[in-house]
């Protein structure tokens, strides 16, 4: 039996140990805000964080989730509106949306490591997640936004 | 499936005034022809007190229903088109509850595709909005006495400003009910200078649930009871499984059974490829389980297909004459004479579409009725084509459209859907079909491969007295019919055809190609290699003639005039020449435009630096757009800046507008960089990311500037026309920074590391 925390809260899965988290979030749990995108962690749309660092769930086994943090979209701020979410609003960041909550969480996870990042650490951090509507002169924009509130 | 009537079919769809004339007697007739029908499945606008339209409805306290009868796949139609509704009612949009239709011939046209739904709707929605106004304001007049003309609206209200009486919508929806739905004659439309949200535009109806995660995907879709599928298909179109194995794949836990499919029968049309389905209760299951199948296949004639051999093949087709769609003058008589003359062949390989969301259906089949929640930019065409799969009539199918995550084309064309309702109904279950990421790069509907041969004399002034351009392509058309080789005219008259150019001496050509794989619409189309292949050769020629590319394309569009069609089979995407006339003036305007805003000639370009132009109309909206591009030592290419100046007539939601035009330069990059699907034996060489690579934030324009036109004109489109004008100023640019000409895409053959 795998013991681990999703969003908060205790939970425990005894299947497939090799089942990537994302399908278990997804499947499972129900938690569908994760996305499937590419299943071989190359488009950062399944990203969510666990013990706090941005992780590519298609790829995650089960096994090596055990005894984690997990936080996904649907935990990522307890009292509704992230910084981060915030800023994607302000700027008007989405356009079909489906990549959105894996480049939020990629950001989250940027801006609690940098307070303020340059255009080249941005460019670290965010070039593992794939938007295909190509939004992501505002996903730059929007981070910048954040950071300025964040502070 | 007859592959006449599906390509007559597909014309209809993109008629927009066929469409469009459809759709209003929808809107004015509707409601009386069914008055006391029940609906199968009606919309809470059906419901609602108040129900002028199909599109709207209005209950007493207040609520404004619009339905959003188009699909929301990222260009915000679903918002942008309610909102002209609630402007022309004079409504509250934070009173506004958007709702999204079924599928269902009431609406009129409901493909998602062609950058119409603004241009074939707005019309029908003011009208909407307009008939709900007038009928509130009788209700208020009868029930203040005074004379309706003398009543007015503001926000969400009527008032009579003499006798100071004001009611709220809602409380005049039901005396409102009570009154005849009036003519169309009746209505009077709000003059511009009232006008609330059009021109002014509004974010996304969905940005909230956008960014939580609540936000429901098709990938998103739960009923109870399902299961989730996933499909081997044969690896070569229109292949067959001899024999299969399913003993290992039936140990993977979670795995309850395999399904095969039939393959399609004659042209693939939107039928289900065919192949092997494992059925399991997850969606990791439904994979590894697939991943154990032993499967045996009989290609069929596809197999013969590679990739390199047939770009020559359709590169010597080029070099030889073919069928001559457009001719001025005389060209050849002005190539006999000799002179200076330049000659090019352009390529542009396969492309696919992926979408972020990859294909997925659920579908769940029973009593003799299948219900469908998709991400489809067509959901009559689910109805179409699960009907025909299942037997069943066209009503008994309930296609709900879920939001899509991306689409660019591919979504319509719901051959995943179609797959879900066929194992829906042998499983005996709701099912799920999830495709991978690598089902949808190898099965995908190609944006075709693409030859282009052009050839120019040039005068002592370096302009060209002689223009010859072919183009061979497999059609859209192969999908229907698998002898269709050239191209039709809804695909020639994109950016090729109508070449915008005062030229003495014309001849455009187009030959036979036979497809191999399913080809099909994306984002922008055929404009892609028509505007890369013309636009590029007009930067070629500039040079050759010594001259400015800039100053040299002006000189070719020339004075304004109206293209004159006659002789040519021009289909204006669906709309009337007198209505959108093609103007080269507006062209040249947007080009000048652009050269100002980009400071062309004023911005000194380093070493490996350099600009790109290019200008392009394409679904009836005109764009130039200037690319500046930096390559390093490494070969390495960035795009520090994009301006694009765009006149697409009256634009309704601005800032949507420009969000389509920065996208549109992130998916033209994708093309130049890195666009390429090959076959191998009639398979698809690629698979994932990491050999179909789309442009990542690091690869893509660092600011895109994007300027609207004022413009009165009647709406165009917006969501593809950034694309064609992009990918050719882009490899301009290129060549300007490093001599070095892209004419074959994507430029990873072009050598620059």
């Amino acid at each position: 039996m795998i013991q681990l925390k999703v969003n908060r809260v205790e939970q425990s899965f005894g299947s497939e140990p090799e089942m990537p988290l994302l399908w278990y979030l997804r499947d499972v749990l129900g938690l569908t805000g994760s996305k499937f995108g590419c299943g071989i962690g190359l488009c950062g749309a399944c990203t969510v964080h666990v013990n706090g660092q941005a992780t590519r769930s298609c790829v995650t086994a089960m096994r090596d989730a055990a005894g984690k943090e997990v936080t996904t979209i649907e935990g990522l701020d307890k009292n509704g509106l992230h910084p981060v979410q915030k800023a994607w609003m302000q700027i008007n960041v989405p356009q079909c949306g489906y990549c959105q909550v894996g480049q939020i969480m990629q950001a989250a996870a940027l801006l609690n490591s940098k307070k303020k990042p340059t255009d080249h650490e941005i460019d670290e951090a965010m070039s593992g997640n794939i938007c295909r509507c190509g939004t992501y002169q505002r996903i730059r924009a929007a981070i910048k936004a954040a950071a300025g509130e964040m502070t | 499936m007859s592959p006449i009537e599906n390509v007559s079919r597909r014309r209809f769809l993109t008629g927009g005034v066929i469409a469009a004339g459809a759709l209003v007697l929808g809107v004015r007739y509707y409601h009386k022809l069914l008055l006391g029908d029940k609906l199968p499945l009606d919309t809470n606008a059906d419901h609602a007190t108040l129900h002028p339209s199909v599109y709207l409805g209005i209950d007493p306290d207040g609520t404004v229903w619009i339905v959003a009868s188009r699909s929301e796949m990222g260009t915000t139609s679903r918002t942008t088109l309610p909102l002209v509704v609630a402007d022309e009612l004079d409504a509250d949009w934070k009173r506004v509850k958007i709702e999204q239709a079924l599928g269902d011939s009431r609406y009129g046209d409901q493909n998602t595709d062609g950058s119409h739904s603004i241009r074939s709707f707005y019309d029908a929605m003011r009208e909407a909005g307009a008939t709900a106004r007038l009928m509130l304001i009788q209700a208020a007049a009868q029930q203040w006495g005074v004379p309706a003309a003398e009543c007015q609206t503001d926000l969400h209200v009527v008032v009579h400003r003499a006798t100071n009486h004001r009611a709220g919508y809602g409380e005049l929806a039901r005396a409102a009910a009570k009154l005849p739905v009036p003519k169309r004659e009746e209505l009077k439309l709000k003059p511009k200078s009232a006008w609330r949200y059009i021109g002014k535009g509004e974010v996304s109806y969905d940005l909230e649930a956008l960014v939580t995660g609540k936000a429901i995907y098709g990938m998103d879709a739960r009923v109870g009871g399902m299961v989730y599928a996933s499909v081997e298909h044969p690896p070569v179109l229109g292949g067959k499984v001899k024999s299969y194995d399913d003993q290992e794949a039936l140990k993977v836990a979670g795995v309850r059974q395999t399904v095969p499919i039939d393959p399609f029968q004659q042209a693939p049309a939107f039928q289900p490829l065919g192949g092997i389905a494992v059925i399991a209760d997850n969606t990791w299951a439904a994979f590894q389980g697939r991943k154990k199948l032993n499967i045996s296949w009989d290609n069929g004639p596809n197999e013969t297909y590679n990739s390199d051999t047939y770009k020559n093949e359709l590169r010597a087709t080029s070099h030889n004459p073919c069928k001559v769609v457009r001719n001025i003058g005389d060209a050849d008589a002005v190539f006999a004479k000799g002179g200076k003359i330049h000659e090019a062949d352009y390529y542009v390989p396969l492309l696919a579409h992926a979408s972020m969301e990859p294909m997925v259906a659920l579908a769940e089949f029973k009593d003799g009725k299948a219900t469908l929640w998709a991400p489809t930019q067509n959901p009559q065409a689910v109805q179409d084509i699960v009907s025909k799969e299942l037997g069943i009539s066209k009503q008994d199918v309930i296609c709900h459209v879920t939001l899509l995550g991306g689409g660019f084309g591919r979504k319509s064309k719901p051959d995943y859907v179609a797959e879900a309702a066929v194992l829906s109904k042998k499983v005996g279950r709701p099912v799920k079909v999830v495709w991978t990421r690598e089902d949808d790069i190898k099965f995908d509907y190609y944006n075709a491969v693409a030859s282009m041969y052009m050839k120019a004399a040039l005068g002592v002034d370096g302009k060209p007295t002689a223009w010859l351009q072919r183009s061979v392509f497999p059609p859209i058309p192969s999908i229907f019919d698998v002898n269709a080789v050239y191209g039709d005219p809804s695909h020639l008259q994109q950016g090729w055809t109508d070449i915008p150019y005062d030229l003495p001496n014309l001849r455009i050509e187009n030959g036979p190609a036979k497809a191999h794989v399913r080809i099909g619409w994306l984002r922008s189309v055929a404009n892609i290699y028509h505007a890369f292949a013309i636009q590029c050769f007009t930067d070629e020629l500039a040079h050759a003639a010594g001259r400015d590319p800039l100053d040299y394309l002006l000189d070719l569009i020339g004075d304004p005039r109206t293209i004159d069609f006659k002789g040519v089979e021009y289909p204006n995407y669906g709309a009337s020449l007198d209505a959108y006339p093609w103007e080269t003036g507006r062209l040249r305007r947007v080009t000048e435009m652009v050269a100002e805003k980009s400071g062309w000639g004023k911005r000194k370009h380093g070493k490996g630096t350099g600009v790109g132009i290019a200008a392009h109309r394409s679904f009836l909206t005109y764009v130039a757009t200037v690319v500046e591009v930096e390559v390093n030592d490494q070969g390495e290419v960035r795009i520090p800046r994009v301006d694009t100046v765009l006149d697409a007539g009256l634009v309704v939601n601005p800032e949507a507008t420009r969000a389509q035009f920065e996208g549109a330069a992130v998916f033209g990059a994708s093309i130049v960089r890195s666009g390429e699907i090959t076959a191998t034996k009639g398979a698809i060489d690629q698979s994932n990311f990491q050999d179909y690579p789309v442009a990542r934030i690091n690869e893509v324009p660092y600011q895109t500037n994007v300027y609207i036109v004022e413009s009165d004109a009647p709406p165009a489109g917006v969501g593809e026309p950034g694309v064609p004008p992009f990918v050719a100023a882009f490899c301009n640019a290129i060549f300007a920074a490093t001599g070095k000409r892209v004419r074959d895409l994507p430029i990873t053959k072009l050598g620059l590391s």
